[in-house]
């Protein structure tokens, strides 16, 4: 009987909502990763705009691995697992919604703008 | 719990029913049931960053990017975001506490910062316009006008929703349903803030990036 007695008890606490630690270390990693990004556009650091491009899609990348896991408080055992199920699926959409939109629009439109401009 | 139990067996009720329903009810079903709506929000989010993807360059030989955004002011509205996200943070670890005075003062100060967002925003978005740079004018500036304007309505609706549990907090206090809705909005608080970092570095500092 403790143990489902102990897991109500965690469930009523809101237990997996961070604490003072957590949410001021998201914090400053997110004032850092979006500082960078910024000053390297501001100040054309690089001097390549394509590696600029690469680099601070990263750092939107690492920042929204920081807010998920430091913010939203993501992990693979909230909700039984369903919250990161869910991430999943609609990562999976949007990497093929947003993939497939570029590629296939990118070459319809070096495909077809020719043509449309000769008529 | 025992108390429970015993309370539940006088009445003929086996106690596994008592506990599974105090479980089901007490809100956990309702925080997977958001999560499952921020994420076909995300969907919306991520078909208006396809769409500004696909036309984010052409410009239709009008302003481009590079010409009509303001970094400095952008990063100012990114701050304001991302301060309004520890914030609302730290109203939650005064829920957490049982401190609702601490809860309401974190709360307000968080609608501040939503509301300087989103005045700022206003702000550059009556300057392209006044330039001529309306929605109008290209597809790169109709699908830029579409993808930020939608986050800055569900910026505005997370306000709306913030006045109204902090009214409702201040009449019932801090009752379980209370806490619910506000983790709720704690979740699309801060669900606003990830989209705005694909924002940020997908329009304005890509935009920017010749």
């Amino acid at each position: 009987m403790s143990g489902p007695n102990d897991h109500a008890d965690i469930h009523d606490d809101h237990a997996p909502h961070g604490s003072l630690r957590g949410y001021v270390t998201g914090f400053l990693l997110s004032v850092v990763l979006t500082a960078i990004p910024f000053w390297l556009v501001m100040n054309d650091v690089l001097g390549n705009a394509t590696l600029t491009a690469i680099v601070i899609m990263g750092f939107a990348a690492v920042q929204i691995v920081v807010h998920m896991v430091y913010f939203l408080h993501m992990n693979g055992r909230s909700e039984g697992g369903w919250n990161m199920m869910g991430l999943i699926f609609t990562i999976v959409i949007v990497v093929i919604v947003l993939s497939g939109s570029l590629w296939v629009m990118y070459h319809l439109n070096t495909n077809m703008m020719p043509d449309m401009h000769r008529m | 719990m025992a108390k429970a139990k015993a309370q539940a067996q006088a009445a003929g009720v086996p106690a596994f029913y008592v506990t599974e329903d105090e479980h089901a009810h007490s809100g956990g079903s309702t925080m997977l049931g958001f999560w499952l709506y921020l994420m076909s929000d995300c969907l919306v989010f991520a078909v208006l960053f396809a769409t500004y993807g696909v036309l984010g360059r052409n410009y239709a030989a009008g302003p481009s990017g590079a010409d009509l955004f303001d970094l400095k002011l952008v990063a100012v509205n990114t701050a304001m975001l991302l301060f309004s996200s520890i914030t609302y943070g730290f109203a939650m670890l005064a829920m957490d506490k049982g401190r609702q005075a601490a809860m309401q003062a974190w709360l307000a100060v968080t609608a501040l910062f939503g509301l300087a967002f989103l005045g700022i925003e206003l702000y550059e978005f009556a300057h392209l316009i006044h330039e001529g740079a309306t929605p109008m004018r290209s597809a790169f500036l109709s699908s830029f006008f579409t993808l930020v304007g939608t986050h800055g309505l569900h910026v505005t609706f997370g306000l709306i929703w913030l006045t109204v549990l902090m009214v409702q907090v201040s009449r019932r206090g801090l009752i379980e349903a209370n806490r619910r809705r506000l983790l709720c909005l704690s979740m699309f608080w801060h669900f606003l803030d990830v989209v705005w970092i694909g924002v940020f570095t997908f329009v304005y500092l890509m935009g920017v990036l010749k």
